[in-house]
């Protein structure tokens, strides 16, 4: 018994060690990626070093919000810009709070968000030298199909807002300091209201537009949305329907509802490690006439509408 | 109830449709969550093995602490890692996050205790008699150490499963270090989470089938390590 026990360590716990060891170098070795992007279990010291970074080419870090995102739009236009500069565009995309807060600390080289007020303060405080306007798309305000605070068709969210509160309707914030969220508050507080926990029709969720939406769906709540990403998930939503911003961007006929998207780059004099220069050659491309009319053709084949409009032709 | 049919039927033609960008994100859960096992089972079986063996100073503490970890939200790991590996943190100069290297520093600490902890509780329960046998047959205490492990080997890999178990369906972490940064750090849970904020429940749940029979042949290759 003792004899066994002295042999079997070294056999059964290489094997495990094995194993282990196999997992990360199948799969290192199945992709065929030669980045290093893990570090190389110990194995590897034969293998020549690291490779010159100048060899890859180079990466923007774009943060941005889900909207460009989740509608596909990133997808459609990015990949013009990847071949047309030998580069590769990391998308990270968030809420508008996190996008800058990712990018007030340095961790991406541009943003492309939505909150007016928390991009001039961005610019106020040094952290990207300068903010310009990309597209614009409107916000909506969706809700269930009965429409139980008879709100659907008003002008403007205001009024609509005033009466989900009065009825005590369902309504779902995103609750998350995105842009939807920031414009949501700015409509409860132009009618003198601060939502706080006490309302009991009142859910602050925390996640993002498709999750939120999903949520007012399931829960036969109102919601802000802002058009592009509700257009591009509605077929998903059976049980909400548009009660204030009518069918298209023409027809919303209230402008408090408008959303504006401004790209900016990070200064590298707060952070030097960005990569500046890329950062403006997106800015500068973004919001060059030609892609301008390429982000305003993106979904009109699909949905009959723009799901952005541009805004930089001055 | 469609869309989990669905999702079986689309786990299906995903998998048989060879789709590069699904192979790509299974081939990443894989290395990361498999390095940061590797670095965790490197560091957390002598360590678990050495505070379950020896009289070491602080053990009460270092077990209290140990079983704490085990319980660590991944989402305040990942922040903590966040904070370090941010451009304006300690760390920053590394240029980590965003990258794999950041989701296997967090999914390695997620891990490090579970594997420390359970080899620690394993290695306590082997009968003190072998030891005192193994002592008096003069084995030196290296020799020692190993044969107790070699006892304990059961409870050692049933650490190992658990903490792979825990990393490979942990999304909290790599949502927050990895950005899920498609063909970079997109990983099977981030991808789900990505799905279903849009709205896709099929292919949420196509990948969600494929993570659990990731983990069902990840356990059963090492269920055979254990020899039963």
């Amino acid at each position: 018994m003792l004899h066994s026990l002295w042999r079997s360590p070294s056999h059964s716990l290489s094997l495990i060690l094995a194993l282990i060891l196999s997992l990360p170098l199948a799969a290192c070795a199945a992709t065929g990626s030669a980045t290093p992007t893990a570090p190389a279990p110990k194995a590897s010291t034969t293998t020549t070093p690291t490779p010159a970074v100048s060899a890859k080419p180079a990466t923007l870090r774009l943060a941005t919000t889900t909207s460009t995102y989740d509608t596909g739009l990133l997808d459609y236009i990015l990949p013009i810009f990847e071949k047309a500069n030998n580069c590769k565009v990391d998308v990270v995309a968030v809420g508008t709070g996190q996008a800058i807060e990712i990018g007030r600390k340095g961790d991406a080289d541009v943003l492309l968000v939505h909150a007016r007020a928390q991009e001039d303060q961005f610019v106020a405080d040094g952290f990207a030298r300068q903010r310009f306007d990309v597209m614009y798309n409107d916000f909506v305000l969706v809700g269930p199909k009965e429409d139980p605070a008879g709100a659907r068709g008003l002008p403007l969210a205001r009024d609509a807002f005033k009466l989900i509160m009065d009825r005590q309707a369902i309504f779902v914030s995103r609750g998350d300091k995105s842009g939807t969220n920031t414009k949501e508050l700015s409509i409860w507080s132009s009618i003198g209201v601060t939502p706080t926990k006490s309302f009991m029709w009142y859910n602050a969720i925390g996640q993002g537009m498709g999750d939120t939406l999903i949520f007012s769906n399931e829960q036969g709540a109102y919601t802000l949305s802002d058009r592009g990403t509700w257009l591009a998930m509605k077929d998903k939503l059976p049980n909400l329907t548009i009660i204030v911003g009518s069918n298209n961007l023409a027809e919303n006929k209230d402008k408090a509802l408008l959303n504006e998207y401004g790209v900016m780059a990070i200064n590298p004099d707060k952070y030097p490690t960005v990569n500046f220069d890329l950062a403006m050659t997106f800015v500068n491309w973004l919001t060059s006439p030609e892609t301008q009319k390429l982000i305003a053709s993106f979904g009109v084949d699909k949905y009959g509408q723009p799901l952005f409009y541009a805004s930089a032709s001055k | 109830m469609t869309d989990i049919i669905g999702g079986f039927a689309q786990a299906l033609r995903l998998i048989l449709s060879g789709d590069p960008g699904l192979w790509q994100i299974i081939f990443l859960s894989l290395r990361v969550s498999g390095i940061a096992l590797l670095l965790s089972s490197l560091l957390g079986v002598p360590f678990g093995a050495a505070v379950g063996l020896w009289r070491v100073p602080g053990q009460r503490l270092i077990t209290l602490i140990l079983y704490t970890g085990m319980g660590l939200p991944p989402v305040v790991v990942g922040l903590f890692v966040y904070i370090l590996l941010s451009r304006s943190g300690p760390l920053g100069a590394l240029g980590w996050l965003f990258t794999p290297k950041a989701m296997i520093v967090a999914q390695a600490i997620i891990s490090l205790p579970l594997v420390a902890g359970l080899t620690m509780s394993a290695v306590q329960s082997v009968d003190p008699a072998l030891r005192l046998q193994l002592r008096s047959l003069g084995a030196t205490s290296r020799q020692e150490a190993l044969a107790v492990l070699a006892e304990a080997r059961i409870g050692v890999t049933t650490a190992i499963i658990a903490a792979f178990g825990s990393i490979i369906s942990e999304v909290g972490a790599v949502m927050l270090v990895g950005g899920n940064i498609e063909g970079k750090t997109r990983v099977l849970t981030t991808a789900i989470v990505l799905e279903t904020r849009q709205g896709e429940f099929a292919p949420a749940i196509a990948l969600g089938i494929i993570l659990l029979g990731l983990a069902f042949l990840a356990n059963a290759a090492l269920i055979r390590l254990q020899g039963k």
